[in-house]
């Protein structure tokens, strides 16, 4: 059968069949018992041509929901990515590249990397960053277990305001191992993790995410204090590296270890995934970070070039013993990440950050003003383009005839956390403009 | 890889299974032989025990890596750890340059010395690396 | 290295580029901020911070740094890329249009399943087409690589134990497995009993047996193995295992060669991971993302990671009522973009296509062993699956490594072949055409090939000196390792 993705002409599979000295391809598959064979071909759609597969997926992408108005975040966040950066991170040199083991011919991505490397580093405030994870969830769990080979403990006090899907997938990764205790630390009034000094004990860390998952900016510092003075790690999580334009860095506070996720930095939400896993941390701990690592080398005349490194602690060389069973990373979503850090620059950057909190005040000052009310009722916490506030009476009916017309108007935070039965997430970006926001807080009130 | 007649193999000490030596006095040092800091190549980490563990003959006690290996340091007597190398840290590269001088490893001093008449002396050392390459 | 060789580098003018901080002005930006029309909103003073110290570049700049970064590298686009167990097929121009379709690309994912039909159908249908391409009875997307799903996996093994009380502490793992494995077991607090191939490269379920007991979690195998090899006696593995109360997971990183056409379900296999950045066509981005995709058997299903998608009555909806479930592995629902391209594959080749592929595949790859095993040693003399395992065991008294011949194919053109790996063989050149390469161009590396073999007897030094026409040349690693730096100078 003729296919455009298959070159082969039935003189091509003649002769080559021929070298081989077999008469059919099929013969080829000799060694498969007939017992082991698939039956029937198996039930898939097609072949469909080009302009058919595009008419479908097309189809399927009208009723994928990119075309709603969403003003929520949660750890997928819609920012106006540049031109630049698809038309740059599309290069198929990049795009269709294997991971760098072959230094010589992987140059771009090599210096991509360290670069990147360097960009994240200076954005979380801790000296060295890895070349990427999965996502943000598999950074935390990465990151817990990185703390406590570090430590050398295994009880983890995890703050209930970390995304409540990472700590499901930290609670995946721990499954197996019967040792593994997780303290949850309860959300206080004020929608801020409600931090002491007791009970830390033996703990190998201490994980907080700041913004937290109401948007809430955390006492870092204070809770680097607490988890120090009881010999454990400080971990501090993102889901919105924007934040970190106008607050001050998770190392410039304490952080042993950083995580978070990058999806904000040029990358598609495309309904969660691919992400970007972003983990930093102190310089002596470098041989237990996990994933890859770029650093510079010198070739043989002496010239400046980026190779793996450090690779001991991977997979392929250390096997059972390694410090993550990790291997295919991030890679092209930190070259994108990279290319929009390198577009925005520090003076962008902060700028855009600036106008993603200017926006999200805006719109909590007018939901205030619609009868909303903060969670603590008192004093609200500092919050960056993400915020939690009670509604009030009639807001889930009102929230669920703007579904209707593809607006998502928050998140309600029942499901999450059955308490909070009247509180709702809201978030935006510099992609909502403030006639898009009046508009909601007409909506809202109507 | 150094051919069998070029690999350096001092008289005087004593060589255990996984090609660590170990001095037959004071101070007890260990390292690895010219053969496995041959196979190994350019050291480019090694971690060493901490001062004052007290480890059992064969037990685990350090790892030894190159960019694309790493394998186990053992130790070839049972005993006390008194000291560990202090130039390794800036300097792996020792271990490979003189690898029974300044590239040693740790000192362990026997709980029993006569552990050592356990292990192969030079001669049967070499004999059983001719083994080796030929098995 | 000495003046000749110098002399004899060919003429490549390599554009220079320094590192991002080494260029750009403070003030400069390559992108427009907004103008938002509110009051500005003031951090308060204890939370406010200075930004990150990043560079500030023009967007000419930044186009240009990226443009001649990609000029360094070297992509299927580029030319055939051997490498073994990777899979480096064509990676359709159409898949990267589809995944950008604003409906995807711009998907929130926690709309309600309603506002997401298209997202929730699209990877419905996609899990029960993996699943029938593998002949198992379920398969969730979540698994964000090809580790994480042999994670994936071996947590689901590991919970099915805990359910029934067990401690089975073993996994067996042959020692030709992919370092992945023996990792990922470890992740879920196994311990690796190392299982010896047999002579013929396949495993030999009388070793098997003899290190099985009531210890025994499961087994991992990957088949066709990292030889190239189908494990033929797995249905008699599979039903030993079984037998001792484990289970049996199959690593599908080498699944390019039988799609379509193995029934995994027969064979035994209770849970396995697919690879759609290796055998459905989807982009390696120099290290990924990827997406790993796990499919398990009747037994395993209950396990898979959750929430999953369900379908009744015309609607597709998450279905969170999976009390077996080993829970969530992924942010959201794993890699969704990838999961696009691998639909849009699977769809242009069809249920025929797909078998053809793997058919093409292993045609490529015998015969590239045919045409290489007079010049270089091949210790698996037989009929291979969808890659060959070749040495240097013929260069070697010319004092050339596999790493010399790996390099002097740089500088012809090529992407190596993986190098060193399966360990299980030394020096091993492992390549795996697959069936994306013509025969011509199969007949032109070929030529390549016997050509390197030539030059190592009659001018070594090429080898070993190259590569020469790269943007570096080889590059003292062992220095970067024994003093690492990372990140650049601040």
């Amino acid at each position: 059968m003729t296919n455009r993705y298959f070159p082969h002409t039935p003189e091509d599979v003649r002769e080559m069949l021929g070298v081989i000295g077999v008469g059919d391809i099929e013969d080829l598959f000799a060694s498969i018992p007939a017992e082991s064979r698939l039956e029937s071909l198996p039930a898939v759609p097609g072949p469909l041509g080009e302009y058919e597969l595009g008419r479908r997926l097309e189809g399927l992408a009208a009723t994928a929901g990119g075309d709603w108005s969403v003003f929520l975040g949660a750890g997928s966040q819609e920012h106006h990515i540049p031109a630049l950066v698809p038309a740059l991170s599309g290069r198929s040199e990049f795009l269709t590249s294997y991971t760098p083991y072959q230094p010589e011919i992987s140059q771009g991505t090599l210096q991509a990397v360290f670069e990147f490397q360097t960009l994240i580093a200076r954005l979380t405030g801790l000296p060295v960053a890895n070349a990427s994870l999965y996502d943000g969830a598999t950074a935390l769990a990465e990151a817990a277990l990185m703390a406590r080979r570090v430590t050398g403990r295994r009880r983890l006090l995890v703050s209930s305001l970390v995304h409540p899907h990472w700590r499901e997938v930290l609670a995946t990764y721990l499954a197996p191992d019967p040792e593994a205790e997780v303290t949850l630390l309860p959300p206080g009034p004020d929608g801020l993790t409600a931090l002491a000094d007791t009970g830390v004990g033996e703990a190998a860390a201490l994980i907080i995410q700041s913004p937290n998952f109401f948007g809430a900016v955390e006492d870092v510092a204070r809770a680097a204090e607490i988890a120090h003075a009881a010999g454990a790690l400080l971990l501090v999580g993102f889901s919105e590296p924007f934040a970190l334009g106008v607050l001050k860095s998770p190392g410039s506070l304490g952080a042993d270890i950083a995580f978070g996720e990058g999806q904000s930095l040029g990358l598609p939400q495309s309904f969660g995934g691919p992400g970007l896993g972003l983990l930093s941390s102190r310089q002596e701990f470098v041989r237990q970070i996990p994933g890859r690592l770029v650093g510079e080398a010198k070739d043989l005349e002496g010239k400046r070039g980026f190779v793996l490194t450090l690779a001991t602690r991977e997979q392929h060389i250390r096997r059972s013993k390694a410090v993550s069973n990790i291997c295919t990373n991030a890679g092209h979503s930190a070259l994108t990440a990279a290319i929009f850090m390198a577009a925005a620059g520090g003076s962008g950057f902060r700028q855009l950050a600036q106008a993603n909190h200017d926006l999200a005040e805006y719109l909590k000052s007018g939901l205030l003003a619609a009868g909303f009310t903060p969670l603590g009722g008192g004093k609200a916490p500092v919050t960056f383009n993400e915020f939690v506030l009670r509604a009030p009476a009639g807001f889930s009916a009102r929230h669920a005839e703007l579904c209707r017309r593809k607006i998502l108007a928050g998140l309600a935070l029942s499901p999450y956390y059955p308490a909070l039965s009247d509180a709702w997430l809201f978030g935006v970006t510099e992609t909502k403009s403030r006639e898009d926001i009046d508009q909601l807080l007409r909506e809202v009130k109507a | 890889m150094k051919a069998l007649q070029e690999l350096d193999i001092p008289a005087g000490l004593r060589y255990a299974p996984g090609h660590e030596w170990i001095a037959t006095g004071e101070p007890w040092r260990v390292g690895i032989s010219d053969f496995a800091q041959d196979q190994l190549g350019d050291l480019t980490f090694v971690e060493l025990p901490e001062i004052g563990r007290v480890v059992k003959l064969g037990e685990e006690i350090g790892t030894l890596e190159s960019i694309k290996s790493v394998s186990s340091l053992f130790s070839p007597v049972g005993g006390k750890v008194r000291a560990v190398n202090p130039n390794l840290q800036d300097d792996p590269g020792l271990v490979n340059r003189e690898p029974y001088g300044r590239g040693w490893l740790v000192e362990v001093v026997p709980a029993d010395p006569e552990e050592l008449t356990g292990l192969r002396d030079d001669k049967a050392y070499r004999e059983y690396l001719k083994k080796e390459s030929h098995g | 290295m000495n003046q000749d060789q110098g002399e004899s580098r060919p003429a490549t003018r390599w554009l220079s580029e320094p590192l991002l901080w080494e260029r750009g002005r403070k003030g400069r930006s390559g992108l427009s901020v907004p103008t938002t029309g509110v009051p500005v909103a003031p951090i308060p003073a204890g939370a406010a911070g200075e930004g990150p110290d990043w560079p500030d570049l023009g967007e000419l700049e930044v186009v240009r740094h990226y443009t001649r970064l990609s000029t360094w590298n070297f992509g299927v686009d580029s030319g055939m890329y051997p490498l073994g167990s990777c899979t480096m097929k064509y990676n359709p121009k159409i898949n990267e249009r589809l995944a950008g379709l604003p409906g995807f690309s711009g998907a929130h994912p926690l709309l309600p399943e309603t506002a997401a039909a298209g997202a929730l159908q699209l990877i419905y249908e996609l899990e029960q087409w993996l699943a029938a391409i593998v002949g198992l009875a379920a398969a969730s997307l979540q698994p964000a690589a090809g580790a994480h799903g042999e994670l994936c996996g071996m947590l689901m093994i590991a919970k099915y134990h805990r359910e029934r009380g067990g401690t089975r502490r073993k996994v067996l793992v042959p020692d030709s497995a992919h370092g992945t494995n023996p990792a990922s077991a470890a992740m879920c607090g196994f311990s690796e009993v190392k299982v010896p191939l047999g002579a013929d490269g396949r495993l030999d379920p009388k070793v098997v047996a003899g290190l099985l007991d009531s210890e025994t979690a499961g087994i991992m195998i990957t088949n066709p193995n990292t030889l190239g090899l189908f494990e033929s006696s797995l249905p008699e593995i599979s039903r030993l295992v079984h037998a001792a109360g484990g289970l049996v997971y199959a690593d599908g990183a080498n699944l390019n060669a039988i799609m379509g056409r193995v029934d995994m379900t027969r064979m035994g296999v209770d849970v396995m991971h697919i690879n759609l950045h290796k055998s459905m066509s989807t982009p390696h981005g120099g290290g990924g993302p990827g997406s790993g995709p796990v499919a398990a058997g009747k037994t395993l299903e209950p396990y898979l990671p959750g929430p999953r998608v369900g379908y009744q009555d015309g609607r597709y909806f998450w279905r969170r009522d999976l009390p077996h479930s080993i829970g969530r592995l992924h942010a959201f629902h794993g890699q969704f973009a990838v999961a696009v391209r691998a639909y849009s594959y699977l769809l242009a080749l069809g249920g025929e296509g797909i078998k053809d592929a793997s058919g093409y595949a292993v045609l490529n790859a015998n015969y590239l062993k045919e045409k290489l095993k007079a010049a270089y040693d091949l210790p698996y003399d037989e009929t291979c699956m969808h890659e060959c395992v070749l040495t240097n065991a013929k260069q070697r008294g010319d004092k050339i490594a596999t790493l010399d011949i790996a390099k002097r194919l740089i500088d012809l053109g090529y992407h190596p072949p993986t190098i060193y790996f399966p360990l299980v063989v030394e020096s091993a050149i492992m390549s795996e055409p697959t069936e994306s390469e013509a025969k011509e161009d199969l007949d032109a590396v070929v030529e390549t090939m016997r050509q390197i073999a030539s030059e190592a007897k009659s001018n070594p030094d090429l080898l070993h000196a190259a590569p020469v026409t790269t943007k570096v040349r080889r590059l003292d690693e062992t220095s970067a390792a024994r003093k690492p730096k990372l990140t650049g100078d601040m």
